[in-house]
């Protein structure tokens, strides 16, 4: 098992560094002038010439992957001269909002997601069966920013002042002011350093910040906001999972052991959720962890549908705003956070199935 | 039947020669069975229908559509921007011109470009994956035949164009060719070459080590040829599959590109385009968003509908658990 853990970790070694070296090539690559782009239009000759001596952009360009992979790892990814910010701080204000939507989507998605492929699964053909699967078949074929307009229009115009009225953009109220939780449990800590950032992450997730802090009431308004988005993200990770927990159902409850297990008397019910379920639920590991990319993508259109200030949102505006330092570090951080992910769905995998540690 | 010819096959060599006969007139090709089993599925069935009037549309788009679809109709027609659809049959005074799917923001009519949008969206569909379907096979071939460091190379690329959220890669290559429809199909064929090459990969690997291949290379047959003429043939059943459903996800993305305005660029009458430069009315003109998104989700739902159909029906697995 351990070895198996070292090896997967340092096999992921060779991605990540085509992660890097394909984020850089982007970077070097998009058209216009880097120099320009980043400090705009009136920038004179010398000044260019000055900032592109002091990146490194005149030397080979061997050289510049080289200074490129030292400050990634040293952690430095560089300062946004649109936001006059560093990219890390801006990490900290965005990546709350597109964590919190991904994981309450995967939460509806996941929870809804596996009772309708077990129910479609144990009543085989029958109209519930085909009904969900129907629904799956659509749901699949969705658009994600036809889903979310359409949620939108349906949610806060067609259904106004009837209670099933939700909000179709922001994340909270206006005029709601949430006060971070560190500061109103009176901790002082420093503007900046390490632990600033992480305690600013955390309140910046507004669902636990407004438990952290006792506030139902931003809690309320904060989980409103959120069902929309959740809903456009996670419609489709829905669908996906309901056919393939169905399929794996399926396939499982043909099996003997599941015979054997109805043969000797156990209830239907228990053979379905304690024998059969937790077989079937391996493959869908690898379908939810990889999952969580496509919330990514999603993020960005869902993102700007419903006017969130996340990832997504701020990744595409800097696409077209040829902002190269917020490009280059939130697509490493994102590819990263994928190569991550792979590795725990690969270990979780061996851990929960005897067969894979064994081969 | 097949009690009878296992005995003569047994006894003696002319009556083997029968049986062999016999055999051969039951013979059913591998594509024979699996349309038949194609044709028998509701949901296959659906999809191809859907398809087959998609195709129709797309096909006589100008003789169906009743105005051009980038025809301004300012000084036309009496219409107002985003006038919401005016059908004649549910009361919609005959005095005016009918648009069923109502008027956009350029004042033209919505159901023409909807029709003329099907030709794009199929276009980028087909081609973007047909593209990324050769590269993908090449690549994937290669690696699987030869294997070694070679293998090794082409699937660690392969590899880190999949760590990245597919529609973010897009938008990143795009980026750099510059927005527009041809650079937005370049893009989603890149993005999808890797499944494609894995899918291959895996097949030649199973079918590199059968006998007939064996047979093949001590009947001294190139690797050129062995590759493309005895083991590419064998492994096109789940390559199809995946083009059908890859087909449906290509069509996705470019809609998404161009919703971005990083696709198809206006006037085109693409799907896509014409959400995104809507979505802002979803509340004043809602009919502008709601019948491009319809008209994607059709397309997609055919595509996913075949595909899901033919992995079933090409399935061997599948088919002998029917048999059974």
């Amino acid at each position: 098992m351990f070895t198996f853990i070292i090896r997967r970790v340092l096999s992921s070694f060779p991605a990540l560094f085509g992660i890097l070296f394909v984020t850089f090539a982007i970077g070097r690559l998009l058209p216009g002038d880097p120099c320009r782009a980043i400090l705009g239009e009136k920038a004179t000759d010398a000044v260019c010439d000055d900032f592109i001596h002091r990146h490194g952009l005149d030397r080979p360009i061997m050289v510049q992957f080289g200074i490129y992979i030292k400050e990634i790892a040293s952690g430095d990814l560089g300062t946004s001269i649109r936001f006059s910010k560093p990219v890390t701080e801006i990490l900290v204000e965005r990546l709350p909002t597109t964590l919190e939507l991904s994981l309450i989507a995967m939460a509806f998605s996941v929870l809804l997601g596996i009772p309708l492929g077990i129910i479609s699964a144990v009543k085989h053909n029958s109209s519930v069966d085909v009904g969900t699967m129907m629904i799956a078949n659509v749901g699949v074929s969705m658009p994600v920013f036809w889903l979310g307009l359409m949620l939108a229009y349906l949610f806060a115009l067609v259904l106004k002042d009837t209670p099933f009225q939700l909000p179709p953009s922001g994340r909270l109220s206006p005029g709601m002011i949430v006060p971070a939780f560190y500061e109103v449990w009176g901790w002082e800590v420093a503007g900046t350093g390490m632990l600033h950032s992480m305690l600013e992450f955390i309140s910046r997730l507004n669902l636990i910040n407004s438990i952290l802090i006792w506030r139902w009431d931003i809690f309320k308004d904060a989980v409103r906001h959120m069902i929309l988005p959740a809903i456009a993200v996670g419609t489709i990770p829905l669908a996906i999972i309901a056919r393939m927990t169905r399929s794996s159902m399926l396939d499982v409850l043909g099996q003997d052991y599941v015979c054997t297990a109805r043969a000797k008397g156990l209830k239907r019910t228990s053979v379905v959720l304690k024998h059969a379920l937790r077989n079937a639920l391996l493959p869908l590991v690898t379908i939810i962890g990889l999952s969580l990319g496509a919330f990514l993508g999603g993020a960005v259109l869902t993102e700007t549908i419903f006017g969130l200030s996340g990832v997504g949102r701020i990744l595409f505006e800097s696409i077209t705003a040829r902002d190269y330092v917020i490009v280059q570090s939130f697509t490493v951080v994102i590819a990263i956070f994928f190569v991550i992910l792979n590795l725990i769905v690969d270990i979780s995998y061996v851990y929960l199935d005897p067969r894979v540690r064994l081969d | 039947m097949t009690s009878l010819i296992e005995k003569n096959a047994n006894s003696s060599p002319v009556v083997q020669l029968e049986a062999e006969s016999l055999r051969s007139t039951e013979s059913v090709t591998l594509w024979k069975t699996a349309m038949r089993r194609l044709f028998k599925r509701k949901s296959a069935l659906v999809g191809m229908g859907i398809l087959g009037f998609l195709l129709f549309i797309a096909v006589f788009a100008p003789l169906i559509a009743p105005y051009d679809p980038i025809q301004v109709l300012i000084g036309i027609e009496p219409v107002k921007v985003r006038q919401p659809p005016c059908i004649h049959l549910f009361g919609c005074p005959e005095v005016l011109p009918q648009h069923i799917m109502g008027i956009d923001g350029n004042v033209r009519d919505q159901y023409s470009r909807i029709l003329f949008g099907a030709r794009l969206s199929l276009m980028v569909g087909i081609v973007s994956v047909s593209f990324a379907i050769v590269i993908g096979t090449i690549l994937g071939s290669i690696a699987g035949y030869l294997g070694g460091p070679i293998d090794n190379v082409i699937m660690r690329i392969m590899d880190v164009l999949l760590a990245f959220p597919s529609l973010l890669l897009a938008i990143a290559i795009v980026s750099i060719l510059g927005p527009g429809l041809i650079n937005a199909l370049i893009a989603i064929a890149i993005v999808s070459i890797p499944a494609y090459a894995r899918v291959v990969r895996s097949t030649v690997l199973t079918v590199r080590e059968m006998e007939f291949v064996e047979a093949s290379r001590s009947l001294g047959g190139g690797t050129f040829y062995i590759l493309f003429g005895r083991i590419l043939p064998n492994s096109l059943t789940p390559l199809i599959v995946q083009g059908t459903l890859g087909i449906a996800t290509a069509i996705l993305d470019a809609a998404a590109l161009s919703f971005l305005g990083l696709g198809a660029q206006p006037p085109m009458p693409e799907w896509g385009t014409m959400l995104g430069s809507e979505r802002n009315q979803v509340f004043t003109a809602p009919h502008l968003v709601f019948f491009p998104g319809l008209a994607i989700m059709l397309t997609v739902l055919g595509f996913n509908l075949l595909g899901d159909g033919m992995r079933d029906a090409l399935d061997p697995r599948l088919a002998m658990r029917g048999a059974e």
